[in-house]
């Protein structure tokens, strides 16, 4: 059983316009200690997915269906009260902009203490020691000087590092964070990431990493799941989706990403945008946008299948490269025609994707 | 910045803005039309001679910045002189009736506080439920409805039709007796009514916004009780925009006890102004007027220090 394992989670959403699926039949599974990206564009379900792990989507949504079992309880099934003993506690998040996800009128250390004395039942000295700990964790220079500091008076990348201070705060087993890096400039971009990265190995925790940037993917999880329009269009250990995608949309993002030593004119970007949640394509949601597509697409819904055999994926159990592609169960005619180069002077066994660079070209 | 020199700073504001206010009360009386010699003298023709001597003794025959010179030193020591009607010293006559509207005015605000806040956060919270609306009509009705109106209302419905108080004030037993204290809850509550549907609206519409802010979701994502999430985190963000606007109510609950003592015949210092600014009696006018600025300057110096104890941003 691994530690979180999400089935069949359907999220709606009910407006004045009509119902948006955000999430549709979504199945994955997070280990102990694991590193899982969640990637697509703005508007997939990422963020939403991480708010229906926290029970924290608000009004007019509503998670419908399906079971998030974290250490195989169900937690949609809990109580108020379980529910809170678990958020920020063995399940905490980390959100994207920093400035605004933290109280303009408290001290960053009452914000982190309030946390673990809630949840750790220490006292008021007790938790200050520990926060005034996980700040220096997260590499606030003189933390206990700027304990008492609002947030005002950091940084915006010192900011997310005290939203991070608070994810870590009470030791959770799962962290989802939730584009963490997207209001920073690119160096301090890096540093949160090797932030995370370091933390996440001496706290021995798992992360969820939602992001639409693929190279933070590559150079953080362990696994991917590529989301498209609510769905999971393709999920794989990371090194397979970067050497070997196996769907058109994830080969469209990989090839709207600048590389080093690229000699591209033009970056290639994926026509159209994403389909209106409310009123979805027929057949695969990707295929007004996709330069496969055939008839039999706007007909047929795939469904996440293992590349190899065809066979209807096992999320929860299985570690093999999934796409939802009608070409890996044989209904599309012609091929998914594209190559994958590696370029870089390490090959692509051991070194990983980060430091060899993978890129896709049509032919 | 620290929060004391926040207070020093914006301490010394106050005292520029004292003399101002001392200069306007003094000229905007001395701009009523009428000599106050006729009304010493009750219009009676005098002999210039009786006039020269009526004036040096008020101190009407100097320049007029010399009479405010005069005047603000000794209103620095609180000697306002003595009163051009009665002849009792200015200081006593304000201070005889001075605890009455200082009750009436507390009792006001706490009347608005302690409704218009928490009603303002259940309206916030059930926002467009049948709760919401029903504060709304009741803050339309609050604001539009004139105090001199909602106090013979009052009076009507709960001292003449239900009994519940005296029609006039038992002033014999003193401020501090508890007739008088039940009896001042009916004015307070007439000149509190309009600002309470005004904070309340207003104290709903801050936390709406506050509600929908990315650190309520933190919160949450904490772990910590919905009580907790709104009480300390979105309440004392709310409250930023709310204690301004409360501090300018003072303002208008000191105005609106002029009007609301006379419908009661409160026997505060609102009512004193009325009758003497039918007499010209200068030195109580500029004495209570002057009063009245100054308890706006101050309720404005408290907003703003309470300002900057919860937002720590505006210290800077």
């Amino acid at each position: 059983m691994a530690m979180l394992e999400v089935e069949d989670l359907n999220v709606r959403f009910y407006t004045d316009d009509g119902v948006v699926r955000a999430t549709n039949d979504l199945s994955y599974r997070i280990e102990a200690g694991e590193r899982f990206g969640v990637v697509g564009e703005s508007g997939a379900g990422k963020s939403v997915t991480s708010l229906a792990l926290m029970r924290l989507i608000d009004e007019p949504g509503v998670i419908e269906s399906g079971e998030i079992r974290f250490k195989g309880e169900n937690i949609l099934e809990m109580d108020d009260e379980e529910m809170r003993s678990l958020r920020g506690n063995e399940i905490a998040m980390i959100f994207q902009d920093a400035g605004t996800a933290l109280n303009p009128s408290y001290t960053v250390g009452e914000q982190i203490s309030e946390a673990i004395r809630y949840h750790l039942d220490l006292d008021e000295a007790a938790a200050r020691e520990r926060a005034i700990e996980t700040l220096e964790s997260v590499g606030i220079p003189s933390a206990a000087e700027r304990y008492g500091d609002y947030p005002h008076e950091f940084s915006g990348g010192m900011q997310q590092r005290v939203v991070i201070a608070i994810a870590l705060s009470c030791d959770p087993d799962l962290i989802i964070a939730d584009e963490p890096t997207t209001a920073l400039d690119v160096t301090i971009e890096a540093q949160i990431l090797e932030l995370l990265e370091e933390v996440a190995t001496e706290y021995d925790t798992a992360i969820q990493l939602i992001t639409h940037d693929l190279g933070v993917v590559a150079e953080f999880c362990d696994r991917v799941m590529v989301m498209y329009a609510g769905h999971p269009v393709e999920m794989a250990p990371v090194e397979d989706v970067y050497y070997d995608p196996q769907h058109p949309y994830t080969v469209g993002l990989m090839s709207s990403i600048p590389r080093i030593g690229d000699d591209r004119e033009r970056l290639q970007t994926i026509p159209g945008r994403m389909p209106d949640l409310i009123e979805m394509p027929p057949g695969c949601n990707f295929h007004p946008r996709c330069p496969y597509a055939e008839e039999s697409c706007t007909r047929v819904e795939p469904r996440l299948v293992d590349v190899e055999t065809g066979e209807p994926a096992d999320p929860i159990n299985s570690d093999a490269q999934t796409a939802a592609c009608l070409a890996h169960t044989g209904e599309l005619d012609g091929e998914l025609d594209y190559e994958v180069t590696v370029r870089g002077e390490d090959g692509p066994a051991e070194s990983g994707p980060a430091s060899g660079s993978p890129g896709v070209t049509d032919r | 910045m620290s929060l004391q020199r926040f207070v020093l700073k914006r301490g010394l504001i106050t005292v520029p803005l004292l003399l101002g206010i001392s200069l306007l009360t003094f000229g905007m009386v001395h701009a009523i039309p009428g000599d106050p010699i006729d009304f010493i003298t009750l219009f009676t023709e005098l002999d210039p001679q009786t006039e020269m001597e009526i004036r040096a003794e008020y101190g009407l025959d100097q320049p007029v910045y010399i009479q405010y010179i005069d005047w603000v030193t000794s209103a620095a020591t609180g000697d306002f002189g003595r009163s051009i009607i009665t002849r009792d010293p200015v200081t006593s006559e304000i201070m005889e009736r001075l605890p009455y509207t200082l009750v009436m005015g507390i009792m006001a605000f706490g009347v608005t506080l302690v409704t218009a806040i928490p009603t303002g956060v259940i309206a916030a919270y059930y926002r467009d439920t049948k709760i919401d609306q029903a504060s709304r009509v009741f803050a339309l009705l609050g604001i539009a409805v004139p105090n001199f109106l909602l106090g013979l209302l009052l009076l009507l419905v709960f001292a003449s039709w239900l009994d519940l108080f005296p029609i006039l004030p038992p002033t014999s037993k003193g401020i501090l007796s508890y007739d008088m204290l039940v009896y001042t809850l009916l004015p307070a509550i007439t000149i509190g009514t309009g600002s309470t549907a005004l904070l309340m609206r207003l104290m709903r519409s801050s936390m709406v916004e506050e509600l929908d802010k990315d650190y309520v979701r933190t919160a949450r994502a904490k772990g910590l009780p919905e009580r907790t999430v709104v009480q300390k985190h979105v309440l004392r963000n709310s409250l930023i925009s709310v204690v301004t606007v409360a501090a300018i109510q003072v303002a208008f609950i000191i105005s609106g006890s002029v009007v609301v003592e006379i419908v009661f015949s409160y026997p505060g210092i609102g009512r004193l102004l009325v009758n003497r600014v039918g007499n010209r009696d200068f030195p109580v006018i500029q004495a209570i007027v002057l009063l009245i600025g100054v308890a706006v300057i101050l309720a404005n110096f408290v907003a703003d220090v309470l300002y900057a104890y919860l937002d720590p941003r505006i210290r800077y």
